[in-house]
């Protein structure tokens, strides 16, 4: 292969295996979003909040990186769904902008709950070092390739639940149309709760993944919340394939431009990607609807 | 001690421009700016920049700072304004991010992480420093007053009318025929325009800017002041401009005494307080300290005859 070929596939694995990675916390966001109707930024400490619990269980407990993405998922879950029931919900009724703000507030004390236990020092995860598999010219590491298998699986049990299981699809109908799910008899408080726990579990799952490939801090969420709100805006915000898409999207996109701009610039992308989407197709590409 | 308690009258005065600006996007206008602290830095970076390197004139660099942020409020709110309100609160956060992002990465304008320091302060150099100070204050505590008196103008205009009626329902506003994007857009401006003077004041008082100080809890303060002065009230505005500093000044000597806490647990406490207080102000005091004042509007007595006509027929 030409060196520049050899360069963009490199990138583009690079950017599928990042997307993959982020599509689990968009996934998250967006869900959250197609429920209750407000950004919640409070997602970024919970994805810290992930990526920490799951700090503690295999490096503190010398658990295996398997197990501790599940309680990285189960504790973000609950911590999301207890923050939401003292803190968010009570915001609900005054409308979406003051319970965004509220979530921005919520996000910074959560962060700085974390900060105070653990200070402001990077920390890695007791990960055996390996030697990157090499297709061709082009180099994957073997972690990587777990965290997207872990990140596959989380979607796929996601969406057979939204699919297959009566609770799953009654939480599709409060997304699509909350009244007519009110009057068929649904719960929208456990749908609410369910959905916090599941969103946030994410969040939790997806900030670990990413600090599985570099290290953590507590702002490991807030860094990549940019990305995250672009991935769920350009596939378009409620849509669940819509953030699958449009963390791909952003994925790829990030690492395309390392080719002419320095990676620091990375989470500009993301940004410029939701100006274009929002000029260009508001709804996204994926979504149903502009709200 | 009478210089820190200038210092910090100068802080308050500056921290009062931003929450006034805030209050005609959010307060008036009913639109939600998360990066706020986003338009502060532009107009930090610009007026340095164009003082330091163009040699402008400080007074003309201030002037520039404004113009600079309302032009870049103008682009941020054009983008969301036909969409819902929390469209805007991504964008801004978003914007405020990236502007961080590439202020600290630009290492050939604007100096990276290390920041831009010696940045020029009115005749810094001919006066003591507490002269300097007293100067300051007074500067800055003259455009308050200007900015006050303009944002009072402002409110009880038909312009600060129609804002208030955008957000308080944006249909009706534009079934009486109003151009409820424009009036958005231009308020927009307005506010950020002042966000970014005051990102200017800040960075010939204190000479230094660098990316870490345009954090997003620095967008909280502001919020928290104009929750806690009452939302939409100018008078309120200031008020809580000057109670948040003398808050986070007086966390800033409490929190040293507590035995067993370091620097960083310390930060994290004041930053965990400000946002607990700002949930809690929004929770259970949303009107604030001083409650916005709406006119009274004289409803005219309905005749006889039609109240009558609408009884219903038992």
């Amino acid at each position: 292969m030409p060196p520049i070929v050899a360069e963009i596939a490199q990138l583009v694995v690079n950017g599928v295996m990042a997307g993959t990675i982020l599509a689990v916390p968009a996934i998250g966001l967006t869900a959250i979003y197609a429920v209750l109707r407000f950004p919640n930024f409070a997602l970024a400490s919970h994805a810290t909040i992930g990526a920490f619990a799951g700090y503690i269980a295999n490096v503190k407990f010398g658990l295996p990186i398997l197990p501790s993405v599940i309680v990285a998922f189960l504790a973000a879950g609950l911590v999301g769904v207890a923050t939401d029931e003292v803190v968010l919900k009570q915001f609900r009724p005054s409308g979406f902008i003051t319970t965004a703000i509220a979530s921005i507030a919520l996000t910074i004390a959560l962060e700085n709950i974390v900060r105070f236990g653990f200070g402001n020092e990077l920390r890695g995860y007791a990960l055996p070092i390996e030697r990157d598999w090499r297709f061709a010219s082009i180099r994957v590491g073997p972690q990587q390739l777990q965290n997207l298998a872990i990140a596959a699986v989380a979607m796929a049990a996601l969406f057979s639940f939204l699919a297959f299981t009566r609770t799953g699809k009654a939480m599709r109908a409060v997304a699509d149309n909350p009244m007519l799910a009110s009057i068929k008899g649904i719960n929208a408080d456990m749908i609410s709760r369910l959905v916090n726990f599941v969103g946030m579990g994410l969040a939790g799952l997806g900030g670990m993944l990413i600090g599985l490939d570099t290290s953590i801090d507590p702002l490991t969420g807030f860094r990549s919340i940019l990305s995250v709100f672009a991935a769920a805006v350009v596939g378009g915000l409620g849509s669940i394939p819509g953030a699958v898409v449009g963390a791909l999207t952003v994925g790829i996109g990030e690492e395309l431009c390392l080719l002419f701009l320095s990676p620091d610039y990375r989470s500009v992308v993301g940004f410029v990607a939701i100006l274009l989407v929002l000029t260009l197709r508001p709804r996204g590409i994926l979504g149903q609807r502009e709200y | 001690m009478e210089n820190y308690l200038i210092a910090m009258a100068v802080s308050a005065g500056i921290y009062a421009l931003m929450a006034l600006g805030v209050n005609v996007i959010w307060g008036l206008a009913g639109m939600v700016n998360l990066g706020l602290v986003g338009f502060f830095a532009v107009g930090a970076y610009v007026s340095a920049l164009l003082t330091l390197k163009a040699g402008l004139p400080i007074a003309a660099g201030m002037a520039a700072a404004a113009l600079a942020a309302a032009a870049v409020g103008v682009a941020v709110a054009l983008v969301t304004v036909r969409l819902r309100g929390d469209y805007l609160a991504i964008v801004t956060l978003g914007f405020a991010e990236s502007i961080r992002i590439v202020a600290s990465n630009t290492i050939w304008l604007t100096n990276g992480t290390d920041g831009i320091s010696g940045i020029a302060g009115p005749w810094r150099g001919s006066l003591s420093p507490a002269a300097f100070n007293l100067l300051y204050l007074g500067v800055v505590g003259t455009i308050v007053a200007v900015a006050y008196v303009l944002a009072e103008r402002l409110r009880a205009s038909p312009f600060g009318r129609v804002l208030r009626a955008i957000r308080d329902d944006e249909q009706v506003a534009a079934v009486a025929g109003k151009h409820v994007a424009l009036f958005k857009v231009k308020a927009f401006a307005i506010g950020a325009g002042a966000l970014g003077l005051a990102g200017a004041l800040y960075a010939h008082y204190t000479s230094y800017i660098a990316p870490d100080i345009f954090v997003p809890l620095f967008t909280l303060y502001i919020k928290l002041a104009l929750l806690a002065g009452g939302l939409g009230n100018n008078r309120g505005a200031v008020i809580g401009a000057v109670a948040i500093v003398f808050l986070l000044e007086s966390t800033r000597f409490v929190i040293p005494l507590v035995p067993g806490v370091s620097a960083v647990q310390g930060a994290a406490v004041r930053e965990l307080m400000i946002a607990v207080l700002l949930i809690v102000m929004l929770r259970y005091k949303p009107t604030g300290l001083v409650p916005e004042q709406l006119p009274r509007i004289p409803v005219p007595p309905v005749p006889p005859s039609a109240t009558a006509r609408y009884q219903p027929t038992a």
